[in-house]
């Protein structure tokens, strides 16, 4: 592939870094990215992937745009409400980008679809906002060998991790099994300040991209923890689990499953 | 002393304090010194067993205890120990 000349002014800031430069460009332009979840994190993650270029940007979502949800999903506006998120998102990632290719899945993650959806791409990120899909994405990455850039927010506090399955810590290494239902906050109770989206939805488009680049070091068997209160980002070392039910020498999960309830923590139940 | 980082889930218990000190030779003492101090907060580490539950994770000096020596992995003063919850975007783990 060849790039116009609209192309390379449009991406000349990323082909002067020696990093990327025109081949990177062009890797870039090839990549499939999943964006599970088009929210919080969802939605700066599918901005800036499409500014990048990114050639083909997948978006699951089986909501429709709530007002509430305006906070800090930037990808939907005031006009949206109401409407498929995929398709509000679909039109701002091509007004932004013509070049970037969209597919839609207005449905949700389940263990019936994963495999399949998650087969087309190179790189997933998980912007859904319930332990069960989070569990689920990290189990389908596993069996389906693609690397896994996960996110999370609560209140003021965010966190962002890379799994590289195999390589690197899974989710389940770490957190073997969804918390109860009753033990989880509540989605209305508990509250996000919408910036936070931002912030970590922006970290896992670049670790997307890093991944995609092959450059520099990505973010695996680290937890990178942010507390927007103390502007003050910790990072927690994880290290793969040799008895992990999922990754580990002996596994016990050699197929996917809906693990739990899929809307615990989720006051508002579709 | 030893330094804990609470969570956001735990600290009401903590009267919202992010970081508390605590005297303690394990981290099996720990949690016990801290219930004293912050009732509660062994019912939300441990399970009616005692067992610490399966989706608490702590780390001493950033090391997960899994890989050391459990709730029986020793502290010493200057010591840091996290407790880390599973955060899902608008869920956290109450623990």
């Amino acid at each position: 592939m060849e790039f116009t000349e609209d192309q390379i002014s449009r991406y000349s800031r990323h082909i002067l870094l020696p990093e990327v430069g025109g081949k990177g460009q062009k890797k870039i332009a090839k990549a499939k990215v999943l964006l599970v979840g088009a929210g919080g994190l969802g939605s700066p993650a599918a901005l800036y992937l499409a500014a990048a270029g990114i050639g083909t940007i997948g978006l699951i979502d089986s909501d429709v745009v709530d007002l509430t949800n305006l906070q800090r999903q930037i990808l939907h506006h005031t006009s949206d409400v109401g409407r498929p998120k995929v398709l509000s998102g679909k039109e701002k990632i091509q007004a932004l980008n013509p070049d970037v290719q969209v597919s839609m899945y207005e449905e949700r993650l389940t263990a019936g679809n994963a495999l399949k959806i998650i087969n087309d791409y190179d790189i997933v990120i998980d912007g859904v906002d319930n332990f069960t899909a989070k569990f689920l994405i990290n189990d389908a990455c596993f069996f389906t060998g693609k690397p896994l850039v996960h996110g999370g927010i609560l209140r003021f506090d965010g966190r962002v991790t890379t799994i590289v399955p195999k390589q690197s810590a899974c989710y389940r290494c770490v957190f073997k099994t969804p918390p109860p239902a009753g033990l989880v906050a509540s989605c209305q109770e508990a509250g996000v300040i919408g910036v936070l989206a931002g912030i970590i939805g922006t970290i896992q488009a670049t670790e997307a991209l890093k991944l995609i680049l092959g450059i520099g070091h990505p973010l695996t068997n680290r937890f990178l923890d942010f507390d927007a209160r103390k502007t003050l980002f910790r990072e927690i070392k994880v290290k793969r689990n040799p008895d992990c039910a999922l990754c580990g020498a002996h596994p016990t999960i050699t197929s996917l499953f809906d693990d739990g309830d899929p809307f615990a923590g989720c006051a508002v139940r579709p | 002393m030893i330094k804990v980082r609470i969570p956001t889930p735990l600290r009401p218990l903590t009267k919202g304090q992010g970081e508390v000190e605590t005297k303690a030779a394990s981290v099996l003492e720990m949690i016990e010194t801290l219930n004293t101090a912050h009732p509660g907060i062994k019912d939300r580490l441990c399970d009616d067993t005692g067992e610490l539950r399966r989706f608490v994770n702590i780390y001493v000096n950033e090391e997960d205890i899994r890989f050391l020596n459990g709730k029986e992995t020793s502290l010493k003063d200057g010591d840091e120990v996290s407790i880390v919850p599973a955060i899902a975007g608008g869920a956290s783990c109450h623990m």
